[in-house]
């Protein structure tokens, strides 16, 4: 028998979202860019003030009640963060200021360490710019090189093509989860399958993955995940790298200072064990609070919900959009998150986007830093849309007599 | 904040669908490129100088309404003028939708150029407008490239 899943309760989930009851030249705001951006759940902001006005401290300091209660918070969020990616341990949970941080760590660090002249390090055609300088630069300092899996029109990787590219001379492998331009969900499973079956490791970026799908790091075999606490529905400024506890052992560390080491003296310094080898200094304690708490705003909404949501206004939209003469949808991949990349002839994205800015219609215009995948699409840039489980079909109707308008307009 | 709406007036869609100047000369004098890598808007200027006089110019590339609107319209209001004052309009436009200009500032010489003043509301769009301008400027210095980062 099948469970049929219980839908949100959408009017009562926008009430958490003070944004949503703003207006924007006169227009009441869609928000249509979590792509971009979650929006925070009252909870979740709530909880920040909350430590910022009666437990505001510092982490692993001392032995005040104050100072053990915001390390018992703040170390509570990476045990929700552990569970929430079904990490094996807490020790696998390295907080980071986001995902582009957490994977110039593992560049640094692990990279530096087995990279060397003449390797190759494997990336995907679609990545974000987070996951292709932090390598090139690499690269470059080693005399490596970048290859890249390609894709197909319709915005898939094309897995054949790894037998051929990962070889001897890989050291490892670069891949996003979800393609924050086309919303390709990739099979990253068999990817890390096909990697580890070359010995080869695989770093996922999850950044636009860990607000649509269940993950779990175990049984997708990541060595590393990252992602962005922004875009998870928390704030700013805290992030995660999840990394297989046997390699975060063996890295060494990357910045040095407080709160990593374990003795420091003039002629040597040791450090503490993962994570808190590369959590030098002073971390966005509520940030971190506060990711826990938009966690459990997360799961208590149901994730099964919200993917079963958020894919009915995708279908919807593609639906609506599609009908538009026009208008063309970048990235048809049958498996696909709740963001749709669009172009329509005659008019520029930037045009696009400021003129659905004007009907209240908030968008992502521009390259999404992710300037490999407008080449290969040969577009300067798209106009994106993304859903989250606040969104209604309403919002896909403002969204598309937005466009229709603009459309008009440039006849 | 004024609706983005309000910028895109008649004449800047038409001058968009139908862009004057637009093309290459072959036997230019002057000539520069500009990008903005914010919108990936591409901009080829080619000119021909004489006696200290802008006798020809012609643009190519793909932008957004405003950059195609504003480099045909620019152009336009460039050929035929002396360096000195295309100088001095690119000056005087700039400081327009920058917002820069001092209180009470005029702007004789931009004309209707001055239908792109709204561009100053919308910080997002203001490269777009500039970017032939910061072209111009380059071309006229002898530089090959302008950015408008
Ligand atoms: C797929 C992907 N990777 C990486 C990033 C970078 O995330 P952050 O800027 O939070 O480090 C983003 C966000 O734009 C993204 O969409």
């Amino acid at each position: 028998m099948t469970t049929t899943l219980h839908p949100l309760d959408v009017s009562a989930i926008r009430k958490d979202f003070s944004l949503l009851s703003r207006d924007f030249h006169g227009k009441p705001v869609v928000y249509l860019d979590s792509a971009v951006s979650g929006q925070m759940p009252l909870v979740a902001i709530e909880r920040m003030a909350k430590y910022e006005r009666e437990e505001h401290t510092n982490v692993h300091r001392g032995v005040s009640t104050l100072s053990q209660e915001a390390t018992d918070f703040y170390e509570a969020a990476r045990e929700k963060v552990r569970k929430f990616i079904g990490a094996g341990s807490i020790k696998e949970i390295v907080w980071t200021r986001g995902t582009t941080e957490a994977i110039n760590l593992v560049a640094q660090t692990y990279g530096r360490m087995h990279v060397k002249e003449g390797d190759e390090i494997l990336l995907s055609a679609m990545e974000h710019h987070a996951n292709i300088v932090p390598w090139q630069m690499l690269a470059q300092e080693k005399g490596a090189t970048i290859k890249v899996i390609p894709m197909t029109d319709a915005g898939e990787l094309i897995l054949g093509s790894l037998d051929e590219l990962l070889t001897a001379r890989t050291k490892i492998v670069g891949v996003v989860h979800v393609s924050n331009v086309l919303g390709t969900v990739n099979p990253v499973k068999e990817i890390i399958a096909k990697a580890h079956a070359k010995g080869v490791p695989v770093l996922v970026d999850g950044a636009q993955a860990v607000p649509h799908l269940h993950v779990d790091v175990k049984d997708l075999d990541a060595d590393f995940y990252a992602f962005s606490g922004h875009k998870l529905s928390g704030p700013t400024g805290i992030g995660v790298l999840y990394g297989k506890l046997a390699h975060l052992e063996a890295m060494p560390p990357w910045h040095g200072g407080g709160n990593m080491i374990r003795s420091v003296s003039w002629e040597k310094t040791t450090y503490i064990p993962a994570p808190g080898k590369f959590e030098a200094g002073t971390p966005p304690i509520a940030a971190a609070i506060g990711l826990g708490a938009a966690i459990d705003y997360l799961n208590n909404l149901g994730l099964d919900r919200i993917a079963a949501h958020e894919h009915e206004l995708l279908v919807y939209a593609t639906e609506k959009l599609s009908a538009i003469p026009g208008l063309r949808i970048l990235g048809q991949a049958k498996e696909k998150a709740s963001v749709i990349s669009f172009v329509v002839e005659g008019i520029h994205p930037h045009d696009m986007g400021s003129l659905l800015d004007g009907e209240g219609v908030v968008v992502r215009a521009g390259h999404h830093c992710a300037q490999p995948v407008m080449a290969r699409f040969n577009v300067p840039a798209t106009t994106r849309a993304s859903f989250a489980y606040f969104n209604t079909r309403e919002d896909v109707d403002v969204l598309v007599s937005a466009v229709l308008k603009a459309i008009e307009l440039f006849k | 904040m004024s609706n983005p709406r309000e910028l895109y007036q008649q004449v800047i869609l038409e001058h968009n669908k139908k862009p004057r100047n637009f093309g290459k000369l072959e036997s230019c004098t002057h000539h520069a490129e500009g990008h903005n890598p914010l919108c990936g808007d591409q901009l080829e200027l080619s000119l021909i100088i004489e006696n200290g006089q802008v006798q020809d110019i012609k643009f190519t590339g793909s932008g957004c309404a405003i950059d195609t609107a504003s480099a045909s319209l620019m152009t336009g209001a460039v050929k035929g003028k002396p360096v000195a004052e295309a100088e001095a309009m690119a000056e005087q436009f700039r400081g327009m939708v920058r917002g820069d200009l001092e209180p009470g500032a005029q702007t004789p010489l931009l004309g209707k150029l001055t239908l792109f003043s709204g561009v100053k509301d919308l910080p997002s769009r203001v490269k777009c407008a500039v970017l032939p301008w910061a072209t111009l400027h380059a071309a006229l210095k002898g530089e090959e490239e302008a950015s408008t980062e």
